[in-house]
């Protein structure tokens, strides 16, 4: 009995349509950021940039393409995103792997310690003062590069490890006796079962530390002096309140803003490189651990 | 557990500590034998240690003098006075509209946010072609992975002011066109006109969230047994009786427990957010705790600072948002059986 009923017709045609013009809506403003920054000053200022470029001109691209600060910025964020989320997501699969473990004695100790971090946090003074006091022991220790400072002592969430965790506690444990009996030990069954068998609970969790050390701005921004050290989401806020308190019409092929739209572009370009691979992941990934009753 | 020990004899007592003994010396050889999890659990532990328990400490602030040529350690102690400063205080208005602010934009991202998801979820259920179903993910999940500074960004360009010699932004511009809002405050910018700030907050907001929060929600839904669809089929249920009763029955202890999830984040508003996109002139609807912790910390230069009076504003948001999120817990537990923690 394939037949629809008639308002079940009607729902189906306005899920399509709802959907569609949502989708749209979420895709435009990039659309428009590429269209912009490829637009000319006047067709800009005169409101004509609607959808696609106006008075075509590839120089607000060619002056970032050579702003030296800007690479610079783009290199610290590689850096930080890189050693961020391998130390994030080694440090979490670890402690996540111990903790799903039911003979581990103080386990619901161990657990509440995680979670009240999630429940609880000390808020933005107590960090900060947290933070620069690491800062000065970092310095003390002969670390002077700010970077290592967000590296290490930011982007480590409790969620993430519950997700792990929740993951890890699903794998059968007559897989792991298998591997007991081959004579494995921990980090051999962590690295050759569980860590394969879990793979897209791991790849969405590296996902989520990844993302947010991509995009994290705040601390970055409070923490780090010197900036050559910036990342790239410093610098683009940077140049925007530059622009923005700009008064006069500027004498340039592209009107300013198109050179913030040109940066944007330019920074969300290995998000989308990335992006089509591991989105593949999340539905299972983020299902499997999300949820637990 | 220790036995009264006067109703005991020696001979007892004696066993007693032996028992315990084993049991302390069973539980070290238990942790001994499995030395290698505990050494694996050992970089997590200190890195919540250093970053999330040792700043704990510093929460002492809140109960000292501002005194910030000396170290937090040295300051005198001087009670809830800051406490009392803002709750009743010179620094009360302010404090209470950047609460209230909080509360609201919360509590309208809660009311408006949390149901879009569900929405979509229920629409990409009906969308049967997985190709097509998988572009329109793949578009709507994007704004989720785009950072804050991108985001507000966006907005503030789209939404620019004009001048004489430019017009505009295209969104502002769009918005004028369809009789959203007056000509003049487009050109002034929406973002110097406080009533415009929680429209702005909470769109962007569900324009940025609402796909990527949907996924739970779609996953939930493909779990329901197509048997049940069928069955509410033959006994003729239209199709808004069929997500009554197949439907959302189907998805409520996902429902639930994002709604937990939500509750106890209701006044950890974002502060990056708010941060970036308001200004001096929109405070009077813009400003929430986190700013305006922020403001009075000094952590960058401007306005009078006090760090202890911020963090006591700081202290009280954890706090309130803490028994929040026990709240809805112990709700959801009392009344359904689902509970997160």
């Amino acid at each position: 009995m394939k037949r629809l009923d008639s308002t079940e017709i009607v729902f189906k045609v306005f899920a399509y349509t709802f959907l569609t013009v949502f989708a749209l809506f979420c895709l435009y403003p990039f659309v428009y950021a590429i269209s912009a920054a490829l637009s000319g000053r006047v067709a800009y200022y005169s409101g004509k940039v609607v959808l696609l470029p106006v008075q075509l001109q590839f120089d607000a691209f060619r002056d970032i393409i050579f702003t030296k600060r800007f690479w610079i910025s783009y290199a610290n964020t590689m850096f930080v995103t890189f050693y961020g989320t391998i130390w994030a997501l080694g440090v979490a699969i670890l402690g996540a792997y111990a903790l799903s473990k039911k003979r581990l004695v103080f386990r619901r100790g161990f657990n509440f310690y995680l979670v009240f971090t999630m429940w609880f946090s000390a808020g933005l003074v107590p960090q900060f003062l947290n933070y620069k006091a690491t800062q000065s022991i970092f310095g003390a220790m002969g670390v002077m590069d700010d970077k290592w400072l967000v590296v290490i002592a930011m982007g480590m969430a409790a969620f993430n490890v519950v997700l792990l965790r929740n993951a890890f506690e699903n794998v059968p444990s007559e897989i792991e006796e298998a591997a007991i009996v081959d004579g494995a030990k921990e980090l051999q069954l962590l690295s050759k079962v569980y860590v394969p068998m879990c793979k897209s609970t791991v790849a969405t969790v590296g996902l989520f530390f990844g993302i947010s050390r991509w995009n994290g701005y705040f601390w970055a921004r409070m923490m780090i002096r010197n900036r050559n050290e910036w990342p790239l989401q410093v610098f683009i806020r940077d140049q925007l309140e530059e622009i923005l308190a700009l008064e006069y019409e500027a004498t340039t092929a592209y009107a300013p803003n198109s050179l913030i739209y040109a940066m944007i572009v330019c920074a969300i370009i290995p998000i989308m490189i990335i992006y089509p691979y591991i989105q593949k992941y999340f539905a299972t990934g983020v299902n499997v651990g999300g949820v637990k009753e | 557990m220790r036995v009264k020990a006067e109703s005991l004899t020696a001979e007892q007592l004696r066993l007693q500590d032996e028992q315990e003994r084993y049991y302390w010396r069973d539980i070290g050889r238990r942790i001994m034998k499995d030395w290698r999890l505990y050494a694996m659990l050992l970089p997590m532990i200190l890195v919540f240690l250093f970053w999330r328990y040792f700043p704990l400490y510093e929460l002492v602030t809140a109960f000292k003098t501002s005194d910030t040529t000396v170290k937090v350690m040295e300051r005198n102690f001087v009670g809830f006075s800051h406490f009392y400063n803002l709750m009743f205080g010179a620094d009360s208005p302010d404090f209470w509209r950047a609460f209230r602010n909080t509360f609201v934009l919360s509590f309208y991202g809660l009311l408006f946010g949390f149901p879009v998801p569900i929405l979509l979820a229920l629409f990409f259920s009906e969308i049967k072609s997985n190709f097509y179903r998988g572009l329109v993910q793949v578009f709507t999940y994007l704004p989720r992975f785009v950072s804050t500074v991108v985001i507000t960004s966006l907005v503030t360009m789209l939404l620019a002011g004009g001048s004489t010699f430019s017009q505009p932004g295209i969104l502002a511009q769009a918005l004028v066109k369809i009789g959203a809002i007056p000509a003049a405050d487009a050109m002034k910018g929406m973002l110097y006109i406080p009533k415009y700030f929680r429209a702005i907050y909470l769109v962007s907001g569900v324009w940025e969230t609402a796909g990527y929060s949907s996924i739970v929600f779609f996953a939930a839904i493909i779990g329901i047994s197509p048997t049940s669809y069928e069955a509410a089929r033959i006994d003729g249920a239209t199709k808004m009786q069929q997500i009554k009763h197949v439907v959302l029955p189907g998805i409520l202890s996902t429902i639930t427990i994002m709604l937990i999830l939500r509750i106890g984040e209701l006044l950890t508003i974002g502060y990056e957010k708010v941060l970036l996109l308001y200004n001096p002139y929109t405070y009077s609807t813009a400003d929430v705790v986190s700013t305006y912790v922020f403001q009075r910390a000094g952590i960058r230069a401007g306005a009078t600072t006090n760090q202890s009076l911020a963090s006591a504003a700081d202290l009280i948001n954890a706090v309130v948002s803490m028994l929040l999120v026990m709240g809805a817990n112990l709700i959801s537990r009392k009344a359904s059986d689902t509970s997160l923690y």
